[in-house]
């Protein structure tokens, strides 16, 4: 069904999977690429399919039946020969190609093994999500100190708790689902330290008394918390982790309103793990150098542009879910929705939602836009977080640049961007290309504009050799 | 003697030529719309190559900035710009592309190029293919990180009072007589000069056009791959012998010939593809596999390795290959200094001292204007100043 394409997706979290399962319930021929082995991203993580008997995991997730109704819905998808799922492919590049895209992806389903192939369709939809942003501190870099994403993962993907005594720091809502997690699994959360003060939202409380759902959703967590006695601490972080051969200890602060330590409210609590979340950043690998026009979120990040029906200011690529803009799940599953509304609006083909139900998914995705925008504003980096690191803290660990490094490339050598500061001293030019350290080294060069990834032309490694097949057998492996 | 210089153009030129205008003791000012090297100089891989020269004014160069590289590694430290003098190590892949790299060697040999015929690649190279038939080794060639290197030299033209400007030119200041006196800027700062340099790179033709001076200076399209760190495993930038026939070909078309290279973080680069094609930014897959695939047939064992990062840049070509530089024969207070194609950092200092050569009316460290005719803008014109 390759040959005759009329969408590819890219990612099959919340957002890619109703985005491809309205597209193809709308009759349109689709191939759902994820680089996971089973759909649901990082939101509906799961056990592989032989384990997930022997691992529970449904108290750990949120909104399991809109995740059954979609995965029936790509099921029905398959079984009319109109979907069809591409696991564990990666895909590193999409470029123009006539009419439409060339979707350069590597099969990895016999890893360590890698086959380069490519699709080709007339249009795409890119739901590739947001991974957690991470702000560097004295001790990160130690065995045991995660991402609280990670933290998810591990619990949701395998049964595994990181740690047995564990404490928790950043912002945002995300830090509660991961504390009633490990909870859940009898790990002894110690404390969670929310940066933000809890008056943030009194500021704007309209989207937050708009979506009593997400209300609901917070007073589960709180009240689980309640249960398991774990004190959530506000306007506190972690400003330092400690330890060996792995974390033992870490100090957390009272941080005043620009987010400095408070003098003599320093702590050390014993852990022997650590999860720490800054809120998200977009993974728009992508998209950038596809042309896509980006506008700032109000989290900092920038964000793909989208019109009101998901629609980037390139022709034929349509995005949903955190790529526009980080605001949950939820949000992504309507969002995906729309695209495939749009898409097919824009082919000609009649929609698969009636003219109330599409006007309630548009409420839907106004409503939680604004909810996400309210969230991004009450948890926002604390503008001196830098005042934590010391001149050797480690900022870019896969090249080992230090703070003070990245500071004197910015008042000795000027440099006025992230981008900037990789020429001259390699902080983001390591195995993760940035991905981890771009949104600090941005924060420590200019705090005013929003954070833009630095253009990857390729979008996840490949081997050369998986290439240099592709390069010698054109005819066999194009599609 | 000219006093006041004004540079347009902070990368890996520009910056030379600041470096020699100072040390010659002139008045700099070095305007750029951008931060230092964020242009060609960072696009590329920091070559400092002689071995890809064939003989004529640009070898010449060639030979001579690779002195001046050195001398400006002992001013502003070796380690600051990460001058690695790898030496460069060409394979043929047949026996017949195998002889016409050694009369080439040869000939380069008799301008005073330092080759050493090798039967044996694997001697230098162990990664190597096997079965390839031999190359020339060329101890003379190097590299430097071409970002720092840039910002190594304009700090010290900082320290010897050059000013650095952030703004965009837009046309020359000049008298009722129609001398140029200075540069407009965009945001209306006009910067008095006795002279006023383009080292604009692959952006030379624009800005050379509001001098009042242009020329025609176009884009050559380049990708470079960057794998993942690994331990040294390619020692000598190492080429193949297709390389030099592709850097002087004229084809409009995609042309790729493999370079592979190790760097100091672990990294090793795979260029280098040319194409013609305008500022054209669209990422090329099919020119990534290609190289990709060259590379492999090189070292085999490559295959296995990470392709982590590619990146790609326009290598600033004039339509006979060769930079020009030197005062504009129609407004001589205009010198050119671009076109370097993909040699622009390798070629640099011989650049800025020529540049600097040509201010003072005398050659100046080894760079002498009477020997480097040849590069002078007045062959793309005619005696009254029309292009040829």
């Amino acid at each position: 069904m390759s040959e005759l394409l009329d969408l590819v997706v890219v990612g099959a979290g919340p957002a890619g999977m109703a985005a491809a399962a309205a597209a193809a319930a709308g009759g349109l021929r689709v191939v759902l690429v994820d680089s996971g082995t089973a759909v649901g991203g990082q939101f509906w993580r799961h056990p592989p399919e032989h384990a997930r008997s022997a691992i529970p995991t449904k108290d750990l997730h949120h909104g399991l039946r809109q995740y059954r109704t979609l995965c029936d819905a790509l099921a029905a998808g398959q079984a009319a020969g109109r979907l069809e799922l591409r696991l564990a492919h990666h895909v590193w590049s999409v470029v123009r190609d006539g009419d439409g895209f060339a979707i350069h992806m590597v099969d990895r389903r016999d890893a360590p093994r890698e086959a380069a192939t490519i699709l080709r369709a007339p249009r795409i939809c890119v739901a590739t999500g947001a991974y957690d942003r991470q702000l560097p501190f004295p001790g990160w870099d130690l065995p045991g100190v995660l991402t609280i994403g990670g933290l998810q993962a591990l619990l949701k993907g395998g049964g595994v708790a990181a740690g047995s005594r564990v404490v928790l720091g950043g912002t945002g809502p995300f830090l509660l689902p991961v504390a009633a997690g490990l909870a859940a699994r009898g790990v002894q959360v110690v404390t969670v330290c929310e940066a933000a003060r809890p008056t943030g939202w009194l500021r704007h409380p309209g989207p937050l008394l708009r979506n009593p759902g997400k209300w609901l959703e917070a007073a589960g967590y709180a009240a689980a918390l309640a249960r398991h006695r774990i004190p959530i601490r506000p306007r506190t972080a972690i400003i330092s982790a400690e330890g060996g051969a792995r974390v033992t200890s870490v100090r957390i602060a009272s941080l005043t309103s620009d987010g400095r330590p408070r003098p003599a409210t320093e702590r050390r609590i014993d852990v022997d793990a650590v999860g720490v979340g800054w809120g998200f950043v977009p993974q728009l690998d992508l998209l950038i150098p596809l042309g896509c026009a980006l506008t700032t979120s109000a989290d900092g990040n920038s964000v793909i542009a989208v019109d009101g029906g998901q629609r980037t200011s390139v022709t034929g690529v349509y995005v949903a879910g955190e790529a526009c803009g980080v605001g949950g799940a939820a949000l992504a599953v309507s969002e995906g929705r729309l695209a495939a509304e749009s898409i097919l609006a824009d082919i000609g083909a009649p929609p698969v939602l009636g003219r109330q139900r599409l006007a309630a998914v548009r409420a839907a995705v106004a409503s939680q836009r604004a909810f996400g925008r309210a969230l991004g504003l009450a948890h926002p980096v604390p503008p001196a977080w830098s005042s934590w690191l010391t001149d050797d803290t480690v900022v870019c660990r896969c090249e080992e640049v230090s703070a003070a490094t990245v500071r004197s490339a910015c008042s000795d050598g000027g440099a006025q961007d992230h981008r900037q500061v990789k020429q001259l001293t390699r902080a983001g030019m390591g195995w993760c290309q940035g991905r981890m350290c771009g949104p600090a080294v941005h924060c420590l060069t200019s705090h005013e504009r929003a954070y833009t990834p630095a253009e990857r032309i390729v979008a996840t490694p490949v081997t050369l050799g998986a290439l240099a097949r592709l390069d010698e057998q054109p005819s066999t492996s194009h599609e | 003697m000219t006093r006041k210089v004004v540079i347009v153009g902070a990368g890996v030129v520009g910056a030379a030529c600041a470096f020699h205008a100072t040390a010659a003791g002139m008045d700099v000012t070095v305007i750029d719309r951008g931060p230092v090297g964020a242009g060609t100089t960072s696009r590329g891989e920091g070559n400092i190559l002689v071995s890809d020269k064939e003989p004529g004014p640009e070898l010449s160069l060639a030979r001579l900035s690779r002195t001046l590289w050195e001398e400006a590694a002992q001013e502003v430290g070796p380690e600051t710009i990460e001058l690695e003098p790898k030496g460069g190590l060409v394979v043929a892949s047949t026996e017949e592309s195998l002889r016409s790299l050694n009369a080439f060697a040869a000939r380069q040999a008799a301008c005073g190029v330092r080759v050493e015929p090798v039967e044996h690649v694997r001697d230098l190279e162990p990664h190597l293919a096997a079965g390839l038939p031999g190359g020339v080794h060329y101890p003379q060639d190097a590299q430097v990180q071409p970002v720092l290197a840039a910002a190594a030299l304009l700090d010290a033209a900082v320290a010897r009072g050059a000013r650095l400007l952030t703004g965009e030119v837009t046309a020359a200041a000049a008298d009722r007589g129609g001398r140029v006196t200075g540069v407009l800027t965009a945001s209306g700062d006009v910067l008095q000069a006795d002279a006023v340099i383009n080292a604009a790179g692959t952006w030379g033709g624009e800005v050379g056009r509001r001098l009042g001076a242009p020329i025609e200076v176009l884009p050559r399209r380049g990708f470079v791959l960057v794998t993942e760190p690994l331990p040294p495993m390619v020692h000598h930038k190492v080429y193949s012998a297709d390389y030099v026939a592709n850097v002087a070909s004229s084809d409009e078309g995609l042309e790729t010939s493999c370079v592979v290279e190790g760097t100091r973080g672990g990294t090793i680069l795979i260029g280098a593809s040319r194409e013609r094609v305008g500022f054209d930014m669209t990422p090329n897959p099919a020119v990534l596999t290609t190289l990709a695939a060259q590379a492999c047939r090189l070292f085999p064992s490559l295959k296995k390795v990470h392709l982590i990062r590619a990146y790609r840049g326009f290598r600033p070509y004039c339509p006979d290959h060769l930079p020009v530089i030197g005062p504009d024969p129609r407004l001589p207070q205009v010198v050119h200094a671009c076109g370097h194609e993909g040699a622009g950092i390798g070629l640099a200092p011989a650049t800025g001292a020529l540049v600097t050569a040509h201010l003072l009316g005398h050659p100046w460290h080894g760079a002498d204007p009477a020997a480097y005719t040849g590069l002078l803008p007045d062959r793309f014109f005619t005696q009254g100043g029309a292009s040829k």
